[in-house]
């Protein structure tokens, strides 16, 4: 590792290699997850008003209680970071692989390219055993929407279902999401 | 595809990477699916702009007395690929104390806890995109990972940056550590240069005398503007 010169310089576009990413590892919460209002987004935010539950799964089926979870989504308009509605959450999922955001119902946000998307949550999983951190959307189920939504179409048809989040049964106004790590409902995860 | 970054994937450590063994059965195991530039989210995560104090960016002045160790001074830039700075950007930090112990209630390694270390700061940069911080050099820890396995002293990192791509969680370690061939997590990075972007160096202007030894971290995100065409230019 000593041979090759050291590519601390930031002065040379060849030497600015970007920094890689390392595992957040187990030991994170007292860091980074140590603020629960992180999981309270709705405060201020006109729009309706939704839980969104996330829970997490490994290849075994077990519920990861040690990873980290951010969500970055629209305010009911599709604008992202408006002084009224930042868009972002952080919060450590619990011994049953789960963390509930209050949130609200995004609107149709535009990409880069101008058009409209489908309503949905940006979702990045940070666990230990993960070397870096894995991207994915939440939809919502029923949207007639999705139809549309060209990211959407990027998913071949039999996997799109792994990022819909469905309305939580008995519990109304509460959107359940599960994350598959492996497995035949191995959630779909974008190259960003 | 016009929006491939050539090299990223020797610099970047595999999704897929069985030597961490917790990695096995977290990996997802379908490729991702390349979103197109013109289809991504614009804008970044907002968030970052909260009372940060000086207690924040002195992780040795959080107790009522000080920490054990070796004291030391963590500074460097961030900028992104194409060299600019990226000012009033979050940087958050976590580490274990000088014993090699983290003050977390997983962390079972039979080293002392100090009552006067937190491990725990965030700063923001300034307008040049400069941080700095000061802390205790952290301590090496056995994990289960392997047979004898020790993590090299490091200290993690996270950053925010200006777009949502350049979202990073990352570790720095520190100078010769004889640990590095032995670790799975640094060596998960296939290019050596990379690599060594994680390896603070020693500073004799960010020392202070008579106070703390100075080390350089400087980190570069992916930035919202860094396509391969400027990149190759």
């Amino acid at each position: 590792m000593s041979q090759s010169p050291l590519p601390h310089s930031l002065d040379d576009r060849a030497d600015r290699i970007a920094t890689p990413s390392q595992t957040v590892g187990p030991f994170f919460h007292f860091g980074i997850t140590t603020d629960q209002g992180l999981g309270s987004l709705a405060a201020a935010a006109v729009g309706e008003r939704l839980h969104l539950r996330i829970r997490v799964f490994d290849g075994a089926g077990t519920p990861l209680p040690d990873s980290m979870i951010e969500i970055y989504q629209a305010n009911a308009a599709g604008e992202y970071g408006t002084e009224s509605f930042s868009g972002f959450g952080r919060l450590a999922t619990d011994a049953d692989g789960a963390c509930l955001f209050e949130t609200i119902r995004p609107g149709r946000a535009a990409g880069a390219d101008g058009r409209r998307q489908a309503a949905h949550v940006n979702v990045c999983l940070f666990a230990r055993g993960l070397l870096r951190q894995l991207c994915t959307r939440v939809y919502f189920a029923g949207d007639p929407d999705l139809e549309t939504d060209p990211v959407l179409a990027l998913v071949p048809a039999d996997r799109r279902s792994t990022l819909l989040a469905t309305p939580a049964e008995g519990a109304s106004g509460t959107w359940e999401w599960h994350l598959h790590l492996q497995g035949p409902a191995e959630t779909v995860f974008f190259d960003l | 595809m016009t929006d491939i970054r050539p090299g990223e994937a020797k610099s970047q450590p595999p999704l897929t990477y069985p030597a961490y063994r917790s990695n096995v059965l977290r990996a997802p195991s379908r490729p991702l699916i390349r979103v197109p530039a013109n289809l991504r989210d614009l804008a970044a995560p907002v968030y970052g702009y909260l009372p940060i104090g000086d207690g924040d960016r002195d992780l040795t002045r959080q107790h009522a007395g000080e920490p054990l160790g070796e004291r030391i001074v963590v500074a460097g830039r961030v900028v992104d690929e194409d060299g600019r700075a990226l000012p009033h950007t979050l940087v958050e930090i976590w580490q274990a104390n000088a014993a090699g112990r983290y003050r977390h209630a997983i962390d079972d390694h039979p080293a002392p806890l100090d009552p006067n270390f937190t491990g725990a700061g965030r700063a923001l940069t300034d307008a040049e995109g400069r941080y700095r911080f000061v802390t205790i050099k952290p301590g090496a820890y056995p994990w289960r990972n392997h047979p004898n396995a020790w993590r090299p002293a490091h200290i993690h990192f996270s950053l925010f940056g200006h777009s949502f791509e350049s979202r990073l969680v990352t570790q720095m370690y520190f100078p010769n550590d004889p640990l590095f061939p032995h670790d799975p997590i640094l060596q998960s990075i296939p290019d050596p240069r990379a690599q060594q972007r994680l390896v603070s160096q020693f500073d004799l202007d960010l020392t202070e005398p008579e106070w703390a030894l100075g080390y350089r971290f400087d980190i570069v995100l992916r930035g919202r503007h860094s396509t391969p065409f400027e990149s190759r230019a």
